[in-house]
Order: C-alpha cells, then sequence, then structure tokens
C-alpha cells in the first residue's frame, strides 16, 4: 500500500513527510523527524508519555495516526525552549530535581505548559487533576507539583 | 491498511458502504487505536471522521444542542451553553481517561464501544439522548439507551455509524448528575456509575425523572422504576430511600477484581442517592 504524503507544521515549522496509514505520529516523530524529545512509555494513552499538542489540544501522539496531522499543528517538547534559553518550566523542573529517570518529563512539561496557557494560577488540586495522565515512577509526584506551582508563581510575576 | 478521510457525511455513508473489507470508524481513536495495536481489531481501512466540519460541532437544535461525533470531551467542556444544561452530561464525558484523552475522546465514540461501564453512556441515556446514524439507508434515530445490545456490541447494520447524539431542550426546573465509583480519584473505569435527570415544577414537585445505571448489567440500563420513585415527590427521604432501593435492586452485576455483586448492588443505590441530590439542586430544588 502506498504511503500518505502529510503536510504539517510542527513547532511553527513547515514539515512534510510520508507515512504508512497505520503508523503512530509518535513514531512519524521518532523515526522518521528525530523529534525522540516524545517518549514511548505504553503506546495505549496510559502514560503520557508521548505527550504533545495537535491544535492546540493536549493529546497521546501514540494514539494519534501520522496522517491525520495532515493540515494541523503539532507542539512537541522540541518546540518548547527558546534556542539556548530554557522554559521557566523546565528551569524549575531542574532547580526542584522533579525528574530522575527523565522519561515521563517531555510530556509533563508539554502538558505542565497547557496548563499554564489556559489557567496562569492554577491550584495544587487542579495541577494534579491535569497531570494525573502523566505518570512517573521515580519522583512521587510531590517535586514535579512543586517545579509546576513556583513555575506558575514566576511566569505570572512576569508577565 | 488504507486510511479514508471524507470531507462530506455523504462520501463518508458511499465509502464505508463501497469498503470491501472491514472498515473502522475512527472519531476519537482512544478505543481504536489501543485495540488495533493489541492486534484486538486489524481494520483493511480506517474510515476518519473528524476532516467533516459537520461532526466537529456543536450546533443549537430546537431548543437542545447536536453533539457532532468528532466532539472531544475538551470541546464540550469549553462549551458554556451545553455545560449550563446538561451538566451532568458533560461531567460523565469528562471522567473518561486523562486530559489527554479528553482532547480525543467522544461521546459517540464511548457510545459504540459499548463498554457497560462507559461513563458518558448512564448521563447521556438519563438526559434521553438521541443518537443520529448514518448509514446506507440514510439516517435513523435512536434513543442513547438502545445503541448498546451486548459488550462490545451495537445496533450499528453493516455500513452505518453514529453521525452525531442529540441531547434535547433542558427546559427551565431541570438538572442532571452523573456519579460513578471508582477506587482512585482519576483514572479508572466505573465500578458503578449512575445518572439522573429531572424536571420540578414550580412548586418544587419532580414532575419527570430519568434514572440511569452502569456497569451494573450487560449494558448500560435505563430504570424507569426508579425514576417513577421520585416522580411527584419532593425528593424527600422517603422517596430517595425507595429510589435507592429500587436501583440496587434492578442492578444485576457481576463480580469481577473491581467489584462483588454484593458491593455494586449496594453501591447502586448509594450513588442514585446522590446523584439524585445534586439534579435535584441543579434543578433548583
Amino acid at each position: 500500500m502506498s504511503k500518505i504524503h502529510v503536510t504539517t507544521k510542527i513547532n511553527g515549522d513547515p514539515v512534510e513527510y510520508l507515512c504508512e496509514p497505520d503508523e503512530t505520529l509518535l513514531d512519524v516523530l521518532r523515526d522518521q523527524l528525530g523529534l525522540t524529545g516524545s517518549k514511548e512509555g505504553c503506546g495505549t494513552g496510559d502514560c503520557g508519555a508521548c505527550t504533545v499538542t495537535l491544535d492546540g489540544r493536549l493529546v497521546c501522539s501514540c494514539l494519534v495516526l501520522g496522517a491525520e496531522a495532515e493540515g494541523a499543528e503539532v507542539g512537541t517538547i522540541e518546540g518548547m525552549a527558546a534556542a539556548e534559553a530554557l522554559h521557566p518550566l523546565q528551569q524549575k523542573f531542574i532547580e526542584h530535581a522533579a525528574l530522575q529517570c527523565g522519561i515521563c518529563t517531555p510530556g509533563i512539561l508539554v502538558a505542565a505548559k497547557s496548563l499554564l496557557e489556559r489557567n496562569p494560577d492554577p491550584t495544587e488540586e487542579e495541577t494534579r487533576y491535569w497531570l494525573a495522565g502523566n505518570l512517573c515512577r521515580c519522583t512521587g509526584y510531590d517535586k514535579i507539583i512543586r517545579a509546576v506551582m513556583d513555575a506558575a508563581a514566576d511566569m505570572r510575576k512576569a508577565s | 491498511m488504507r486510511y479514508l478521510a471524507p470531507t462530506t457525511l455523504e462520501d463518508a455513508v458511499q465509502m464505508l458502504a463501497e469498503d470491501p473489507g472491514e472498515c473502522r470508524v475512527l472519531a476519537g481513536g482512544t478505543d481504536l487505536l489501543v485495540r488495533m495495536r493489541a492486534g484486538m481489531t486489524e481494520p483493511d481501512s480506517i474510515l476518519d471522521i473528524k476532516r467533516i466540519d459537520a461532526l466537529r460541532e456543536i450546533t443549537a437544535e430546537d431548543g437542545g444542542w447536536r453533539i457532532g461525533a468528532a466532539v472531544s470531551g475538551a470541546v464540550m467542556n469549553e462549551h458554556e451553553g451545553l455545560c449550563a444544561d446538561w451538566p451532568g452530561v458533560v461531567e460523565a464525558a469528562n471522567l473518561i481517561g486523562s486530559t489527554q484523552i479528553q482532547g480525543r475522546c467522544t461521546l459517540a465514540g464511548n457510545l459504540c464501544n459499548a463498554s457497560p461501564a462507559a461513563d458518558s453512556v448512564p448521563a447521556m441515556v438519563a438526559a434521553g439522548a438521541v443518537a443520529r446514524i448514518a448509514g446506507p439507508n440514510g439516517t435513523r434515530d435512536v434513543p442513547v439507551e438502545d445503541v448498546p445490545l451486548a459488550p462490545g456490541k451495537t445496533c450499528l447494520e453493516q455500513g452505518e455509524f453514529v453521525a452525531s447524539i442529540f441531547l434535547p431542550r433542558r427546559g427551565p426546573r431541570g438538572g442532571d448528575a452523573y456519579l460513578r465509583f471508582t477506587p482512585r480519584t482519576e483514572m479508572d473505569i466505573a465500578v458503578v456509575g449512575c445518572a439522573v435527570s429531572l424536571t420540578l415544577d414550580a412548586d418544587g414537585i419532580c414532575t419527570a425523572a430519568r434514572v440511569s445505571l452502569g456497569a451494573v448489567a450487560p449494558t448500560v440500563i435505563l430504570v424507569p422504576q426508579a425514576a417513577a420513585t421520585l416522580e411527584g415527590t419532593r425528593l424527600d427521604e422517603p422517596a430517595l430511600d425507595a429510589l435507592a432501593r429500587t436501583c440496587s435492586e434492578a442492578a444485576s452485576p457481576i463480580a469481577d477484581k473491581r467489584g462483588t455483586v454484593e458491593f455494586r448492588t449496594h453501591v447502586a443505590g448509594v450513588l442514585a442517592r446522590r446523584a439524585a441530590k445534586i439534579a435535584h439542586e441543579r434543578a433548583g430544588g
């Protein structure tokens, strides 16, 4: 079966690729485009390690077909830092030691950024619910939550 | 495998009818892609309905709301009119999975997956929702409670798919609510679910009610005898007692790792009572 030609935008840049009809967006990002920041944890939408935005919506890229990105805007972890300058969330994750093995981190950062864009002043409870689909087997979550809350406070001051 | 992405409903119906092999409809994909990965289904074609504009919209119709089959839970949650009229339906839909799943999952998909534990289905049944089914012989409207026939099985014929869900006019002094029991607070499957929708008159008497239970039978069930315990009452304690008893009697659950028969039977009544109180408060009672 012939491959599908897809024209899309990833982190603001126009991108074209050819994909198999049953190839996931995650596989396209990682294996074809070399954007290996998005991780495959479970492959079934349970763990959130592959989290990206699709037209501004948070999704698991393992549950999106590459072909579905036609005409869409995809946002990945690679688009988070501005050149050498880390995003405040990334900086706070380092300061709070909010990561250990790091596999879940890209997905959590993308998800947390999406939360703060919608709600710059979330409660801890709102933050925990928003990130409930991002599993971390190392940190016990507390440091992640503290980092997000601290980043949110700094970003509010800066704006 | 082929990937089909029609832009009109007519094209979608035609493609589905003419596809020679197994063709699966893709809306949010949060069930279909998981099944494909697990090897539980190996379709020859996938028909993506998300490029059909009408199926991505929530539109006002006859005082109610028509929700396209490709509308995600996240979009529903941001729709003020829908949230004001049917908060129970929106809350139930928003219980499905994580924020990421909400970005994709749909009411129509939750219905067609035909799980007895589907969260949005009892809420739709209580709301009196109607599924619009498109197929080679045109469209037909089917009450949501008549769509699932058994676990994983629906009333859809060959070549048919659910194009939209219609939630009727809410009207004044109405309220709905959905509650489920799960061992965890998030990211879990209902052990029991219960939805109640009711309408009060100007004196606070319940004039109409619908009660639905999930995860206590092979399909989500409508429980008219439970609704009858509320109608004509002010939802006082004897009425709520009768509601709880009737819901427990209507439950015929299985025992599995998530709950025993006795537990599910009891909790069906507990949730019914609590959901009825929330719906009553939302109706202004």
